[in-house]
């Protein structure tokens, strides 16, 4: 037994060092698109200190949108901007309709409107978009669908999905573009003020209203990106809604106000769920990696309550 | 305008469907026959669900639009949304038992399983077609419960028959991988005791992957595993999003198509489709008709689709799913026919259905009268065997449709047959006091 735990998956890596680099590329492209849900997550959270229970919905949303746009005519690139534009609009709706009547409510409240929005855009989209699942348009988005496989001899060969390469090159574009917007900008530390106090932020003359609108429409963005991934990966269904809270375990990790913490914890996560599935699942029947996720986050939590680069809390009694 | 319509039409179905989680088109009269079609549109499952619901409902409502019903009285029809959820089913169950409900159909092994006991207290049999509980099909146990024309041990007992003779017969099995993918749910599940006694009678190793609901798009790790694990062949227990994104995954590690078969429900187009040219040589089970070539489905098309009395799509009809739909209701609506024939009345009682469907007998000149012929394999159905262990055959995917691939392939029923006996006791047992069988035999 002790030889199965702490010798037997070393020696797998070592004797067969084309499935060991196989899988940690899988992890990391699981990291990736996990950091990808976590950062609408993260974004939404920044700005008002609510956990949005609704950025799994609006990945199944806005790819919902790009193909059934796609599929009633329009050109593959005219639907992107569309669907930006649909994001658009929904930011603004969900700003007006939903946020702007609960400031400075307790967090639950919004915690709750974010859960009752998730049930309308459930409804919604089933009605205009039907049940049935639809192929991402990956190939008319321009993006690459082959693999390429590097062969080392008579030692295997390690598989390399274009696609997986393409979702690693758009998370690293959209967390850089992400860093600068909210770190370098006006708009960003106003951000981060609104996210510190709402009543705060209101009197020294920031927006509360252009806030939120402009982060929940970066959410969105963040929703179509991870949407055409995870789309192009399986297929764009109501059953992606389910995938997204994958990055509860990334949030515990990474903190919920942090960008590089969402990045960083993806990867951790993603890298020690395939490395323990595959090397150590096989001890306990398998199927570990939907638990072993949260085992990780919450040994990481023992040394770090706030997460890896949370901010540290501290309230005076 | 459309569009301002079709956005308020949308948030008032948001809010009344998201919320209730079941939308019903409430049709009944006092003189027709009343079938609920518990079925799902809606949520993770509802790539298979809505093609199986179509073809459910509108074979349905052909008969009524064609014929007038059946016997000269129309059918009800009322769809339920479960959502493959149980409770819903459930819920969805409870809501329609009291309008005269003549059989249920769960679509779901879950809501079987909870439909089971509660069948023969209310009266009314549940018809879980080629799913659901496979010790059902022990009529002296289980008389509410049909799941003609097969249990889920008979489609794993085919699957190994015919992975024996690609490779030349059952006793060169020995020594063979052969990996199972399933879903990890009472469905998934199902057959493991029947593939696990396969293994040790013929000598090869069962390899397990399962695949949790909440990760039915998220597979890589499964995939790695059989990467790692090389099987000499794959055998797939899945439905919905499940389907697609194993093939996906099988056509990205580079598995050999052709010795990838899964079961009738990951046999639907999208689910190959979705693999593109690398998904040619899949291959499925299938017991119901490939392609839309059969008079039934022509007047389908030309009284409901075309009509507008459906929300198929008429590209769908001949689909395997949609077929499969169809194929259940013929044998509701043969059911009907016969608990007619049997009690003289014209609106019939859940009762009078158990009757009708345990004396059930479409044979090849019926399925020709009814403008199906070769649309399913002749099947039976006795007071001992509510199963029928009919023959199945395999199609494969040829990169744009089904084609059959192998010819009508009996179950090992010298296997089944005393596997689901013992575990029909077994059920009885724990469930104690289990009634035993008071009703009728029609045959």
């Amino acid at each position: 037994m002790l030889y199965d735990i702490f010798i037997d998956p070393f020696v797998q890596m070592y004797q067969m060092p084309d499935f060991f680099l196989q899988v940690l590329w899988e992890g990391f492209v699981a990291g990736i698109l996990y950091a990808l849900i976590a950062l609408g997550f993260v974004l939404i959270f920044k700005a008002s200190g609510v956990f949005n229970f609704a950025q799994g919905i609006m990945v199944v949303f806005a790819g919902l949108t790009l193909v059934g746009l796609n599929e009633n005519g329009v050109p593959a690139y005219l639907a992107l901007i569309l669907t930006i534009g649909v994001m658009g609009v929904l930011a603004y709706g969900v700003e007006r309709v939903v946020m702007r009547p609960l400031v400075n409510q307790p967090e639950i409240i919004l915690l709750m409107a974010t859960i009752g929005l998730t049930y309308f855009l459930v409804g919604f989209g089933e009605f205009v978009f039907g049940g049935e699942p639809k192929q991402m348009i990956t190939e008319q988005l321009g993006l690459p669908t082959g693999s390429t496989a590097f062969e080392f001899g008579d030692r295997g060969l390690v598989i390399l999905q274009h696609i997986d390469i393409a979702a690693a090159v758009i998370a690293v574009v959209m967390v850089t573009a992400l860093g600068v917007f909210f770190n370098k900008t006006r708009i960003g530390r106003a951000l981060r003020a609104v996210a510190d106090d709402h009543q705060a932020a209101l009197s020294v003359g920031i927006s509360l209203n252009q806030i939120w609108a402009i982060v929940w429409f970066a959410a969105g963005l963040v929703a179509l990106a991870t949407g055409i991934m995870w789309g192009a990966r399986s297929d764009v269904s109501f059953a992606l809604e389910i995938v997204a809270f994958k990055a509860l375990p990334v949030l515990i990790l990474g903190g919920f106000t942090s960008i590089p913490g969402a990045i960083v914890g993806g990867l951790i996560i993603g890298f020690g769920e395939k490395i323990g599935e595959l090397y150590w699942g096989g001890l306990v029947g398998g199927g570990i990696e939907s638990w072993l996720a949260y085992i990780i986050a919450l040994i990481f939590l023992l040394f770090r309550p706030q997460g890896l680069f949370g901010e540290r809390i501290i309230e005076r009694i | 305008m459309k569009s301002i319509k079709q956005f308020a039409l949308g948030t008032a179905v948001a809010l009344g469907v998201g919320f209730s989680g079941a939308m019903t088109t409430a049709v009944q009269a006092e003189d027709a026959n009343y079938v609920p079609l518990l079925t799902y549109r809606t949520g993770p499952y509802a790539g298979s669900g809505i093609h199986i619901a179509n073809g459910m409902h509108d074979y349905l409502q052909m008969l009524n639009e064609r014929d007038g019903g059946i016997g000269g009285v129309k059918l009800a029809l009322e769809e339920c949304e479960t959502g493959y959820n149980a409770q819903k089913g459930v819920e969805c169950y409870e809501a329609t038992k009291g309008k005269g409900a003549l059989v249920y159909n769960p679509y779901s092994t879950g809501i079987t399983l909870q439909l089971i006991p509660k069948a023969g207290v209310d009266k009314i049999p549940v018809l879980s077609m080629g799913y659901g509980l496979s010790a059902a099909a022990v009529g002296s146990t289980f008389p509410w419960i049909f799941n003609v024309p097969d249990t889920y041990w008979d489609g794993a007992s085919v699957v190994i028959k015919y992975i024996g003779e690609q490779e030349g017969g059952l006793e060169n099995l020995k020594g063979k991988k052969i990996g199972y993918i399933f879903l990890d749910a009472g469905y998934g599940r199902e057959p493991l005791p029947l593939l696990e006694q396969l293994a040790e009678k013929y000598g090869f190793e069962l390899l397990q992957y399962p695949v949790p609901g909440a990760e039915m798009q998220n597979q890589s790790s499964q995939w790695l595993n059989v990467r790692r694990d090389r099987p000499d062949y794959m055998v797939m227990w899945g439905w919905g999003a499940m389907n697609p994104t194993a093939v996906k995954e099988a056509v990205k590690i580079r598995f050999p198509m052709d010795k990838f078969i899964g079961v009738w429900w990951s046999a639907g187009d999208d689910d190959a489709s979705a693999g593109g040219e690398g998904a040619k040589g899949y291959k499925a089970l299938n017991f119901s008709g490939v392609g839309a070539d059969f008079p039934a489905l022509n007047d389908i098309k030309k009284h409901v689709v075309d009509a507008g009395k459906s929300s198929t799509d008429a590209s769908t009809i001949g689909s395997t799913l949609y077929n499969r739909g169809v194929l259940n209701s013929v044998i509701i609506a043969e059911g009907i026919r016969t608990a007619q024939e049997l009690t003289g009345k014209k609106v019939i009682t859940g009762e009078d259905m158990r009757l009708g469907l345990e004396a059930l007998n479409l044979d090849e000149a019926r399925l020709a009268e009814l403008g199906l012929k070769g649309f399913a394999h002749p099947m039976k159905v006795t007071c001992e065997d509510h199963a029928g262990s009919h023959p199945v055959f395999i199609q494969e995917w040829d990169g744009k449709k089904w084609r059959q691939a192998s010819d009508w392939i009996e179950p090992m029923t010298d296997v089944v047959r005393p596997l689901l006996e013992a575990a029909a006791a077994e059920y009885a047992e724990k469930n104690a006091p289990w009634p035993a069988r008071t009703e009728p035999c029609p045959n």
